[in-house]
């Protein structure tokens, strides 16, 4: 059931939120022993909340937006007082003081927060293997990777453990998951959702968003967690419009740019098959498609791993020993702390980019990596203005392959990196981006179509979405 | 380009984090790898290009001069490694500074 | 006048020139800090004052502080620097346990404020007066603090939040001083000026002041000018351990460089702390990583814009500067400069106290000597505030207009004086406690004859030429009738001994 079914279900009185709830139990309870999407289970508090909504229901109170809907949330989102681990050793015993924005929201909507879901170690991954905690599968071929860094929330999500949850993409950590696993899954344009609360990885790319098995579960997602804060300085003040006001209308005189860049080689021959169908099937419902450039975009990796690692490395001094998180039993000296708290509470990959951005950052390097960087990256915003000038968005694969098998990539860490190529971008410049599923490989595993708008497009992102989900059962697939 | 190991040492150094030699053999392979492969952007003229560091393009966020309640004592040192109660606690800083 | 020598000047003229830049942080007088809703009060108890902002939380986010802004716009136009259209906040990355975040957020290469200066001068003429050049001032955010105290058994250091996050403006002078007296100087100016703005309570106990010298030495030798390397010097408490710090600093790099000929650009920039109880400046160890702090832009924050209006508003609502109130109150009350000094660097209360007595009085000088010789005597040797000093200007100024018509000579003047503070009474009070009546003119004159009567070898003195015998005479007037004004017997005296035969 998608949580639109499960809301009308409810008001219907065919059905309550604790027995929803209950059936999220069952099936992570009979499925996560495989698949391990979940770093914690909410069982007590998600049925205590599951009661008291139904009871709100049947006293006629006013019921809001995801009343008693089940959602699992990402374990970089700070829930007050419950352990919120960013897949770490060095967070495993940390409990925030505070919630995070989108969790006040979440609460003051009524939705039932069910777990914890497992990621790279703090966010920094594209195959949630740099967990430190967990090993999470891919619920359509066990063997192989969910995808990342948000993989728990995008395999809690194919596995009908839960209608809905939400992830955080800072290079493309919710549209990649949600292509390797066959789920719907938007990262919104940077600043239409707080920060406040997300545990930062780069914070000039991070970004809030759901996933769902459909674009309208997407939209009435967005719709409660989106909205300017002030507690984020980088939060947009430009009030979107609420996506669920254009779903269901027909987009009009659609334009879809078809990515130049992403037809030449090293794309998958079942991928660049899928996206090429769903490009006749969007012209079938009248839109029209045209070629598009965009010229900097092999250039979107390395731009990105610049800046995500130069802002990684700040953002991550604070684990220190000192303040909060592990601290080494084996350290006497101050420098000793610092130096062997981090080194054991850190996995490679976190190693690798905070060494990676502190060397960007130093002495004679900040105008050739950081500097340039950032110039890069207003030529690949800029390409996206010239983009937007002539379509209304932008079409392309998500991932350049399917799921690879766990293990594959471990060992080369460029090989991981490179695998972003097509969803780092949409971070660099700041848009919104959706990937939806659209199709197999020969492998029977889904192939994810990213969708790309213009900043604050969010909503007529989702109604193309939702336009293709309409005319399309890829999304209502699921695995064995 | 060559990453030397002194250098992927020195890194670590400011980094904070200890790496034993074979770490430090190992991160100098794989970040030289990547370090390759960023380095074509010096292909590109970014001569005439600003910086673009607030993708947002947004300015003046500010809060008016009000205080608001701090939290208690309790909830600010609830996940210190190390506390009396009243400070956090740490090894002394000048004894590591003399080493 | 004339002239006193500066201080290189004196005989022994040393072969060289003095170059020394001040780094002065002072915390902003904002009720909340930088980028939270913490309070900034001082004193409360250790980690009171903390939230997830400013303990560096994993997910807390910062939100600029408006009035810190107004703030520092205030300090730097009041200091002349320009505050440009953008400015932008940076993270300098160093570890520190008093630095939860592991970076501090300060400004790196788009400050708010840059290129000022301060006038600085000498009411005792010790150096020529002159403008040092201010470099910038910009904001950032405050540490925590780190306390090391092995008495409660414990070798770990304890680290107190409550100051971390709190607004700093970091005032960078040009290396534009030559003598520790002009960095005095400058030092005095500039708490002077920041608290007469209200940006800053500039306390150095408090450490809401806090000092950082750069010093070298010029040396001209044969037909070169050599630098020394340039020392930072650090932990100075008063701006007395600046100056005496500065001294000691200049004797040990002439003696060091007489000693191994090292220049400037032949060793690594060096920093000694002061030692208060030894009096001498020792060399710290340096961090190892000091030198490089990998600013870059913050990205939890957005630029700033501040347009021209905002400057001219600003600007505008600045109150007069202690330079421009030294000049208004020496032409206003007919001071001299050194008498406008001594007040106005009391700071405003004094001021405006001063300001009072010399309107109700019409006597400025009066008021001034007054001022500078009994009110401040008085408040420094009962250690009050002017706000807590009971005679009111009025009754100060009321006390000055009877001197002034010869009502009362100073030394009663200074005995009512002294029973209104004692007795905290007003005036009249004042002088019927002390049993001070009115002496009319024919009481006076019925003194004067009667003491004429019974001297007449004063009477025989005068006439012969020598005045000053009558003299003898104020002083048995005086016990007499204690009210009478001495120099109103003399010159009734004098008369009188005329008029006779």
């Amino acid at each position: 059931m998608t949580a639109t079914e499960m809301l009308a279900a409810m008001e219907a009185g065919t059905t309550t939120s604790e027995t929803l709830v209950r059936g999220c139990l069952e099936r992570i309870e009979k499925l996560d022993s495989d698949i391990g999407a979940f770093l914690s289970v909410r069982e007590d508090a998600a049925l205590s909340a599951a009661r008291e909504i139904d009871q709100r229901r049947s006293d006629g109170k006013p019921i809001v937006a995801l009343a008693g809907v089940p959602i699992a949330i990402k374990d970089l989102i700070c829930i007050q007082d419950e352990i919120t681990s960013c897949g770490s050793k060095m967070l495993a015993n940390y409990r925030p003081p505070f919630n995070a924005t989108v969790i006040e929201k979440l609460i003051a909507a009524d939705a039932v927060l069910i777990g914890r879901t497992n990621m790279d170690e703090f966010a920094m991954g594209s195959s949630t293997e740099n967990s430190a905690l967990k090993l999470t599968r891919n619920p359509w071929d066990v063997s192989k990777a969910p995808g990342g860094s948000s993989g728990g929330s995008a395999a809690c999500v194919a596995a009908d453990m839960v209608p809905i949850s939400l992830g955080t993409d800072t290079g493309g950590s919710i549209r990649q998951p949600a292509s390797f696993c066959g789920i719907s899954g938007l990262k919104p344009t940077y600043g239409r959702v707080s920060r406040f609360g997300l545990v930062a990885f780069a914070s000039s790319l991070d970004q809030i968003g759901p996933f769902a098995k459909t674009a309208e579960d997407l939209s009435l997602v967005l719709d409660v967690i989106a909205g300017h804060d002030a507690r984020d300085s980088t939060s947009s003040p430009q009030a979107g419009i609420k996506s669920k006001d254009l779903l269901g209308k027909s987009p009009q005189g659609l334009r879809i740019g078809r990515i130049k860049e992403c037809l030449d080689g090293g794309v998958q021959s079942a991928v660049s098959q899928a996206i090429e169908s769903a490009c006749q099937e969007f012209a079938k419902q009248g839109a029209e498609i045209v070629d598009v450039s965009l010229p900097h975009l092999e250039y979107g990796v390395s731009t990105y791993y610049v800046v995500a690692t130069c802002e990684a490395s700040g953002n991550l001094a604070r684990y220190d020993g000192a303040h909060f998180g592990h601290r080494s039993n084996d350290a006497t000296t101050l420098a000793e702390l610092y130096e062997t708290s981090r080194s054991e509470g850190f996995g490679a990959e976190v190693k690798r980019r905070i060494m990676l951005g502190t060397y960007a950052l130093s002495a004679g390097y900040y105008d050739a990596y950081y500097n340039k960087a950032l110039k890069v990256r207003r030529l690949i915003r800029d390409d996206y203005r010239n983009a937007f000038q002539k379509v209304d968005c932008l079409i392309g694969p998500t991932s350049p392959t399917t799921a690879f098998a766990l293990g594959e990539r471990t060992s080369d860490p460029l090989a991981m990196y490179l695998s972003d190529v097509y969803t780092v971008l949409a971070n660099l410049a700041g848009i919104p981006a959706i990937s939806i599923p659209c199709g197999f490989d020969e492998n029977n595993l889904p192939i994810g179509l990213q969708l790309q708008g213009p900043a604050y497009a969010d909503a007529e992102l989702l109604q193309t979405a939702a336009l293709y989900q309409g005319v399309t059962d890829w999304h209502v697939r699921r695995p064995a | 380009m060559d990453l030397d190991i002194e250098t992927v040492k020195k890194v670590a150094q400011l980094a904070k984090l200890k790496i034993s030699d074979t770490e430090a053999e190992q991160f100098r392979v794989q970040l030289t790898a990547v370090l390759d492969h960023i380095n074509h952007l010096e292909r590109l003229d970014t001569e005439s290009v600003e910086p673009l560091a607030n993708v947002g393009d947004l300015t003046n966020a500010l809060r008016s001069d009000s205080v608001t309640p701090s939290l208690a004592r309790e909830a600010a040192l609830q996940n210190a490694p190390k506390q009396d109660g009243d400070h956090l606690l740490v090894p002394p800083v000048f004894a590591s500074e003399q080493k | 006048m004339t002239k006193a020598k500066t201080a290189n000047d004196s005989a022994s003229k040393p072969p060289y020139r003095v170059v020394i830049g001040l780094e002065v942080h002072v915390q902003l007088r904002t009720k909340s800090k930088l980028f939270c809703g913490c309070s900034t009060e001082f004193g409360a108890p250790a980690n009171t004052q903390t939230c997830p902002v400013c303990l560096g939380l994993p997910g807390a986010l910062p939100v600029l502080n408006s009035q810190a802004i107004e703030l520092a716009m205030t300090a730097a136009l009041a200091l002349n620097c320009n505050i440009p259209e953008l400015t932008k906040w940076d993270r300098k990355n160093y570890f520190y346990p008093d630095l939860p975040k592991g970076y501090q957020i300060s400004q790196f290469d788009l400050p708010i404020s840059e290129h000022g200066y301060l006038a600085i001068s000498d009411s005792k003429d010790r150096f020529q007066p002159k403008r040092v050049g201010i470099t910038r001032a910009h904001l950032e955010e405050d540490a925590g603090k780190s306390m090391h105290d092995e008495s409660h058994g414990s070798s770990d250091t304890c680290i107190d939040l409550n100051r971390t996050g709190t607004p700093l403006l970091e005032i960078v002078s040009e290396p534009d001083m030559s003598s520790s007296a002009e960095a005095k100087a400058y030092l005095t100016e500039l708490r002077l000026l920041l608290t007469y703005l209200d940006v800053s309570d500039c306390n150095m106990q408090e450490g809401s002041l806090r000092v950082d010298a750069n010093v070298n030495l010029h040396i001209d030798q044969d037909g070169r000018t050599i630098a020394t390397p340039i020392v930072e010097v650090k932990n100075m408490n008063s701006f007395r351990a600046v100056e005496r710090a500065l001294d000691y600093e200049v004797e040990r790099q002439y003696a060091a460089w007489q000693r191994d000929g090292l220049e400037l650009g032949q060793t690594p920039k060096v920093t000694r702390g002061w030692d208060d109880g030894k009096q001498e400046t020792y060399e710290q160890r340096s961090k190892e990583e000091s030198s490089d702090y990998r600013y870059f832009p913050d990205p939890d924050l957005i630029p700033l814009t501040i347009s021209r209006s905002e400057v001219e508003r600003v600007q505008a609502a600045i109150g007069e500067r202690p330079a421009e109130l030294r000049e208004r109150l020496e032409k206003t009350y007919e001071i001299p400069a050194y008498d406008a000094d001594v007040i106005v660097n009391q700071g405003r209360p004094v001021v405006n106290y001063f300001e009072a007595v010399a309107q109700d009085s019409g006597d400025g000088k009066r008021s001034s000597n007054w001022i500078q010789q009994d009110v401040l005597r008085t408040l420094n040797e009962h250690q009050l505030t002017i706000e807590q000093f009971p005679i009111s200007s009025q009754n100060l100024a009321a006390l000055i207009k009877e001197i002034q018509a010869g009502k009362l000579d100073s030394t009663r003047a200074k005995d009512v004086f002294q029973v209104m503070f004692d007795d905290k009474l007003e005036l009249k009070a004042a002088k019927d406690k002390l049993g001070i009546v009115a002496v009319d003119a024919n009481e006076l004159d019925e003194l004067c004859e009667s003491l004429l009567d019974a001297n007449p070898a004063v009477i025989a003195d005068v006439k012969a030429g020598k005045q000053q015998a009558v003299g003898a005479l104020i002083g048995q007037a005086k016990q007499k009738n204690p009210n009478v004004n001495p120099g109103l017997v003399r010159s009734r005296l004098l008369e009188l001994i005329a008029k006779r035969d």
